[in-house]
């Protein structure tokens, strides 16, 4: 039906490239999406110059797009960019190796998970960014208190999931390596563990996001660089075009985080059939 | 009866349940396997045979009775014995080849010495050209002759098998049946299969034990008197068709459903 009306309108103007033409006819939305992303910023832009909008609550798109290019152009918002990724990335991998080593240590010893696991249950209901202060005393207004803050928060995803996944074991593939006499340390390698990965991987693409977090707020708490140091500077200015760059700077490092988390999950993951998440 | 590989001695075993109240799964099994002979074990659905054979593969303790592998009591798993189980089990993640290579990194094995026997023996199970794919990529039947193939590689003197060709087509099965009678008489193996099929038994076995459930007891173990080396045209004599009537009664006294004592 959408064909029989599409051969009624006047041509469109004859694509170039035949590949480019059959791709957007088999996914639309890669046309589609750009084109009302347009148009939403188109209204927006008139909304801001017809004075609808007040400046300081919602800058038009230009004045977004000059405060993001003067922060690239003088390095600025690349640097303070850096500093954010780095406290991100050292709270990141602290979060992952401690996740893996507890969970593994409480998944494998009975007593330390009657011992331990109260308390972590216990924790883990606690809103933790409520400790950034409490950290930022602890360890200065240098990038520690931020890795600590990241890796504080990005931890629990990282134990959760790894302790999930090593205890719902599939228990034929367990029987396999014991009937070789296998030890525990090989049951661990060669079974448990890659049968944890895929949960591993969905604890690993929360915690990316909540390290990001983290380091944000534990810049907001106190410090003298980082993303987050520059939104609290730009928002006591008042200068809210370029608030609106950084967070579009924290969207794209957000996305660049995950999809290397995806990356990865795919590499490591290619036998199991929830690597690919599904298309919607 | 000094002379058998494999002695069990009024085994039985009680599994305590998630509720509260114990299931007698085995109940005074005694049995014997002599070396290099081909016994199978027969029963309806839930009668213990897997519990029988998880104590043999030493996977499973609890029990009360003897059990003597190779002249000493059963100590835990042992490199003598290779199990194929139920299911495949299979590690997704590992290509078929290097599913049929576990045993030999588990046990330190020579993995370069090690690889021929390995191809080998998937092309005796027909998965030549196989070697690189992932268990997902197979159907139930394939995985379930990666799962021989990977028993079989490090040689074991005993063979466990718990429905080994449960999830073959009847063509598929009666081939995998002339090669498994083939390396048993060749290699010398001892066999303990566990199947559903009467026939299955009687064209394999030196011995058939004969179970009953609730609780899960031997009530006979029938000679099978059949000459060897048997080709698959042995189902015709009548000598066939009168054990496996046999056996199928033996079942119906023990209350067995229909459903399993059909031959195949
Ligand atoms: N882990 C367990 N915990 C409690 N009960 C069990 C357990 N495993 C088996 N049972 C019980 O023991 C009995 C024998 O089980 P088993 O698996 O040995 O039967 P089976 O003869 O192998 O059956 P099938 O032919 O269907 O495979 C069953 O009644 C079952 O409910
Ligand atoms: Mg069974």
């Amino acid at each position: 039906m959408l064909q029989a009306t599409a051969s009624r309108l006047p041509r469109p103007r004859a694509m170039p490239w035949p590949a480019l033409r059959a791709a957007l006819r088999r996914r639309p939305e890669l046309l589609l999406t750009p084109l009302l992303a347009l148009a939403l910023l188109l209204l927006w832009e008139a909304a801001v110059r017809g004075g609808l909008v007040g400046r300081f609550v919602l800058p038009a798109p230009s004045a977004v797009l000059v405060a993001l290019g003067a922060g690239l152009a003088d390095l600025s918002l690349p640097w303070h960019a850096l500093v954010t990724m780095g406290e991100a990335a050292a709270g990141f991998a602290i979060a992952v190796a401690a996740g893996l080593v507890v969970g593994t240590l409480v998944a494998e010893f009975r007593i330390l998970e009657r011992a331990v696991y109260p308390w972590l249950v216990a924790i883990q209901t606690m809103p933790k960014i409520a400790l950034a202060p409490l950290l930022v005393v602890w360890f200065g207004f240098g990038p520690s208190s931020k890795i600590a803050v990241a890796a504080v928060i990005s931890f629990f995803p990282v134990l959760v999931t790894t302790l999930a996944g090593l205890r719902g074991c599939d228990r034929g593939q367990l029987d396999v390596l014991r009937a070789l006499g296998a030890g525990r340390w090989r049951c661990f390698a060669s079974v448990r563990l890659p049968n944890a990965l895929p949960q591993i991987f969905s604890g690993l693409s929360i915690a990316v996001v909540f390290a990001m977090t983290g380091a944000i707020v534990g810049e907001f708490v106190g410090a003298s660089a980082g993303l987050g140091y520059l939104i609290v500077q730009a928002n006591a200015r008042m200068d809210i075009p370029q608030v609106f760059a950084i967070l579009l700077v924290l969207g794209a490092i957000g996305v660049l985080a995950y999809a290397l988390v995806q990356a990865a999950r795919r590499r490591l993951l290619f036998w199991s059939p929830q690597a690919e998440p599904s298309r919607t | 009866m000094s002379a058998s590989l494999i002695a069990v001695r009024e085994l039985s075993k009680v599994y305590p349940t998630a509720g509260g109240e114990r299931v007698q799964a085995l109940s005074r099994i005694t049995l014997d396997v002599a070396p290099g002979e081909f016994v199978s074990l027969v029963g309806p659905s839930g009668c213990g045979k897997t519990t029988v054979m998880r104590i043999l593969a030493g996977l499973l303790g609890g029990y009360t009775g003897s059990v003597v592998v190779g002249g000493r009591a059963l100590h835990g798993p042992s490199r003598d014995i290779g199990v194929v189980f139920q299911d495949a089990n299979l590690m997704p993640w590992r290509n078929v080849l290097a599913n049929v290579m576990l045993p030999v990194e588990v046990l330190g094995l020579d993995r370069k010495a090690m690889r021929p026997r390995a191809e080998a023996l998937l092309r005796l199970v027909g998965l030549a050209g196989f070697e690189r794919k992932l268990p997902g990529e197979l159907s139930g039947g394939m995985r379930q002759r990666v799962a021989i193939a990977r028993a079989l590689v490090h040689d074991p003197a005993i063979l466990l098998l718990d429905e080994p060709f449960g999830a073959l087509d009847a063509m598929t099965r009666d081939s995998m049946n002339v090669e498994l009678a083939r390396i048993a008489a060749e290699a010398g193996k001892t066999v303990f299969l566990i199947t559903h099929s009467i026939a299955e038994s009687v064209f394999l076995s030196d011995r058939v034990l004969v179970m009953s459930s609730r609780p899960g007891r031997i009530v006979d173990a029938i000679p099978i008197e059949l000459p060897r080396p048997r080709g698959l045209d042995i189902i015709a004599a009548p000598a066939f068709a009168a054990t496996v009537l046999r056996i199928r009664g033996l079942l119906e006294e023990g209350g067995a459903p229909a459903t399993v004592t059909l031959a195949h």
